[in-house]
C-alpha cells in the first residue's frame, strides 16, 4: 500500500484470521480483518457479541485463551510482524509498546495486593528502576489519571476503590511504561454514565499529552461517536465497513451498519419508531458461505448467500463489503486488501 | 377488589425501604435504599425511572410489587391500598420483567411451563387444552413460534429469552408491569426488537409500565414521563421531552450531558459537565440534599435541609433550592 520511502503506519493488521478449537469444532472468530492505526489517532471497533471485536484486540496482544490461535495474517507494528515474535519479544511489546485495559476493573486487579504494589510491579517489569524510583513513578501516574491523595491510595487494596477509581488505576498501570498504543476493551461498559464521561475524558486528555494511539472496542455507538477518528464495523468475524466516524455515521454503505444506526433512538427525533434488525445473532459454528449478515438482511440477494462480498471503495473514500453497492454501481474501485 | 377507582392506576406515597446492614460487631446501620419516593402512573402510561447504580431504582420496582416489605409509605392500586392481606390478588394485576434473561428463567422447565406457571398459580384455566391455547396465544403475541413451546431456555438467544420473560409477565393479563432494565443485557439490534415489542404490547393491551433503566436515550424513547433518582430520592420528574430539553436539577443536567450521543457532529460540539468524584455510599448519605457534595451550586442551605419536590409548572417537579 505505502511506497518505499513512506514510513510504515504504527499498526497495520493484514488479513487476520483467529480461530478457537472447541468440542463442537473449529470456531472462526476473526475471519480476514484488515485495518490501519496511525500514531496518536483513535480507532473504534464496533460490533455485537460474537462479532470478533474483542478477539481482534486479544490477537494483537496475543493473549488469547489456550484454545485460540492466529491461523493466518500479519500484524505489523512499525513495519515489523509481531506474530513472528518470540515469547520474550512479545513480553517487551506488551506493556512497553502496547498496553490494554479491560471491561471489568475488579477482576483485572489482584485483590490481595495493594494498588501501589501492582502499579510498581508493572513499572519494574518494564524498566530497571529501583523500588523507590518505581514508587515515585507510580504516584506520578496516579496523579496523572486524576486520583487525588495518591500516596494514601497507593497503600489501599482494590476493594477500597470504586469502579471508576479502579478503572483509573488500570489506566495508570497500562500507561506506566508509556506505550505507543492503548487498547481499551469495553473500558466503560461496567461504569455509570457520569463515571463513564470522566474516564472517556481522561483517555482523550492522556492521548493528547502522551501522543498515544487508542483502539477502543465497544458495542456502544455513543461512545464510538465521541471517541473514534476511524471506525471499523464488524459482524460475524468479518469487517463490514471501515472509514472515518463521519463516513460510518452519515454515509453508511453496508446494510448491517444502516440497520444498527436505525436500531437506536434518533437524536433529532426521539419518539420515532425504531427499525430493528430482524432475526437472531449469528452462530459462529455455522457461518454462511456468503456474507455473514445475509440471514438477517432485508436486501439479501442470491449472490449474498453464495459469495463473500469484496471490499469496495465508496465515492467518499471509505470501504464497505456489501453486494448492494455492486448492484447499485455505488463504488469507485475494488480495495487492494482483497486477496 | 372494590370499585373505588382513582384517576391513577398506581400511586406511591412516601415509599421507604431500609435494609439493616451489619457494620461491625453487634452493630447495624440502616441502608436507606429508598427514602421517601412518591409518584403516580396513569392507565396505559410509561414512567421511566433513571439513575446510577445504587440510587435505589430497582428497589423501588421491587418494593412496589412487595417483593420487599416496605419500611414506610403507601402503595395504592386503582385507589385501594395494597397490604399484606390483599397482596396476592394484586400480584395478578402487577407483574415484573427482570434484567437478566438468563437467571430469571428456570433451565429445567419448558417454555410452555414457564409461561403457563402464572396461569397455574392463579388458576386461570379449566382444561389442559385451554392452558395450552393461552400459552400459544401469548407466545405469538411476543413473536415466538408454536414449535418453541416444548424447548428449554438454553436453546434460546438473549432476545428470545426476554420475549419468554415478557410472555410470562403477560400471562395473568396484568394492567401494570415493572420492567427492570429489560434490554440492558441485549445487543443493540436485539434491543430495538424488544423495545418495539414493549410498545406494540402497550398499544394492544393498554398496560402501564414502570420502565427502569440507566440508558437515557432508550428511556426517553419509550417513556411518557421520566423520574430521575439519586441516593434513594426522586430529584426531578417531568414529561420526557421536557425533562430532556429543559433539565432543572443540577444532577439531571450533568447526567444528560454525560450521555454519549451516537452522532459525531453533536459529540464534537457538546460540552460536558463532568461531575467530580463518585456517588456517596448510601450507608452514609450527606445531610440535607443528597447531591450537594457533588453539586456546583451547593450552598449552606443545601446542607441544612432536604429540598422538597415542588412543581415548577406543567407538572415539572424539581427538588432543588436553586431557582
Amino acid at each position: 500500500m505505502a511506497g518505499n520511502e513512506k514510513k510504515p503506519p504504527l499498526l497495520e493488521v493484514i488479513d487476520l484470521h483467529t480461530s478457537f478449537t472447541t468440542d463442537k469444532g473449529e470456531v472462526q472468530a476473526v475471519n480476514g480483518v484488515n485495518f490501519v492505526l496511525e500514531e496518536g489517532k483513535t480507532l473504534g471497533i464496533v460490533g455485537e457479541s460474537g462479532s470478533g471485536k474483542s478477539v481482534t484486540a486479544y490477537s494483537i496482544m496475543q493473549i488469547l485463551e489456550g484454545n485460540g490461535h492466529i491461523t493466518a495474517g500479519k500484524i505489523l507494528f512499525q513495519g515489523e510482524d509481531i506474530t513472528k515474535y518470540t515469547a520474550k519479544q512479545m513480553n517487551i511489546f506488551r506493556g512497553q509498546k502496547c498496553a490494554m485495559i479491560f471491561q471489568d476493573p475488579m477482576t483485572s486487579l489482584n485483590p490481595v495486593y495493594t494498588v501501589g504494589d501492582q502499579i510498581m510491579e508493572a513499572i519494574r517489569i518494564h524498566s530497571d528502576k529501583s523500588k523507590q524510583e518505581a514508587r515515585e513513578a507510580a504516584i506520578e501516574m496516579l496523579k496523572l489519571v486524576g486520583i487525588n491523595d495518591a500516596e494514601r491510595r497507593m497503600k489501599q487494596y482494590p476493594h477500597e476503590h470504586s469502579g471508576g477509581m479502579r478503572q483509573r488505576v488500570m489506566i495508570a498501570m497500562a500507561l506506566a511504561s508509556e506505550p505507543w498504543i492503548l487498547i481499551a476493551d469495553e473500558p466503560t461498559t461496567a461504569l455509570d454514565v457520569t463515571i463513564q464521561a470522566q474516564i472517556l475524558e481522561l483517555m482523550q486528555d492522556l492521548q493528547k499529552k502522551l501522543n498515544m494511539a487508542i483502539i477502543i472496542v465497544t458495542h456502544d455507538l455513543g461512545v464510538i461517536a465521541q471517541m473514534a477518528d476511524e471506525i471499523v464495523v464488524m459482524y460475524g468475524g468479518r469487517i463490514c465497513e471501515r472509514g472515518t466516524a463521519d463516513d460510518i455515521f452519515y454515509r453508511p454503505a453496508h446494510e448491517y451498519t444502516k440497520g444498527l444506526l436505525h436500531s437506536i433512538p434518533r437524536v433529532d427525533n426521539m419518539k420515532e419508531k425504531l427499525v430493528p434488525i430482524g432475526g437472531n445473532p449469528i452462530n459462529l459454528l455455522n457461518l454462511p458461505k456468503g456474507c455473514a449478515f445475509c440471514a438477517r438482511c432485508d436486501e439479501a440477494m442470491k449472490i449474498c448467500i453464495e459469495e463473500v462480498p469484496p471490499e469496495l471503495r465508496m465515492p467518499d473514500g471509505h470501504l464497505a463489503s456489501c453486494w448492494m453497492n455492486v448492484k447499485n454501481h455505488n463504488y469507485v474501485e475494488v480495495s487492494e486488501d482483497n486477496e | 377488589m372494590s370499585e373505588n377507582r382513582s384517576e391513577y392506576l398506581v400511586e406511591v406515597e412516601d415509599l421507604k425501604e431500609y435494609f439493616p446492614i451489619r457494620t461491625g460487631f453487634a452493630k447495624t446501620t440502616m441502608l436507606k435504599a429508598v427514602n421517601g419516593v412518591s409518584f403516580k402512573i396513569r392507565n396505559g402510561e410509561t414512567l421511566g425511572l433513571v439513575g446510577e447504580s445504587g440510587c435505589g431504582k430497582t428497589t423501588v420496582g421491587r418494593t412496589l410489587l412487595r417483593l420487599y416489605k416496605p419500611t414506610g409509605g403507601r402503595i395504592l392500586f386503582e385507589g385501594n391500598e395494597v397490604n399484606d392481606k390483599n397482596m396476592r390478588e394484586y400480584r395478578k394485576e402487577m407483574q415484573m420483567v427482570f434484567q437478566d434473561p438468563y437467571s430469571s428463567l428456570d433451565p429445567r422447565m419448558t417454555v410452555e411451563d414457564i409461561i403457563g406457571e402464572p396461569l397455574d398459580v392463579h388458576k386461570l384455566y379449566t382444561t389442559k387444552a385451554e392452558r395450552r391455547d393461552k400459552v400459544l396465544n401469548l407466545m405469538s403475541l411476543v413473536g415466538l413460534n408454536a414449535e418453541h413451546a416444548t424447548r428449554y431456555v438454553h436453546e434460546f438467544s438473549g432476545g428470545q429469552r426476554q420475549r419468554i420473560g415478557i410472555a410470562r409477565a403477560l400471562a395473568v393479563d396484568p394492567k401494570f408491569i415493572v420492567c427492570d432494565e429489560p434490554v440492558s443485557a441485549l445487543d443493540v439490534s436485539i434491543q430495538a426488537q424488544v423495545i418495539n415489542m414493549f410498545e406494540e404490547i402497550q398499544e394492544k393491551l393498554g398496560v402501564a409500565y414502570l420502565f427502569i433503566a440507566h440508558d437515557l436515550l432508550i428511556v426517553h424513547h419509550i417513556s411518557d414521563r421520566i423520574a430521575v433518582m439519586y441516593l434513594g430520592r426522586i430529584v426531578e420528574m417531568a414529561e420526557a421531552d421536557e425533562l430532556m430539553s429543559n433539565p432543572m436539577h443540577p444532577y439531571t443536567e450533568s447526567l444528560l450531558s454525560a450521555v454519549p450521543i451516537p452522532d459525531p457532529e453533536t459529540a464534537r460540539k457538546s460540552k460536558r459537565i463532568i461531575l467530580e468524584g463518585d456517588v456517596p455510599s448510601p450507608l452514609n448519605v450527606p445531610s440535607g440534599c443528597p447531591f450537594r457534595t457533588r453539586c456546583r451550586y451547593a450552598t449552606e442551605k443545601c446542607a441544612g435541609e432536604v429540598p422538597p419536590l415542588t412543581d415548577r409548572g406543567g407538572g415539572h417537579m424539581v427538588a432543588c433550592f436553586k431557582k
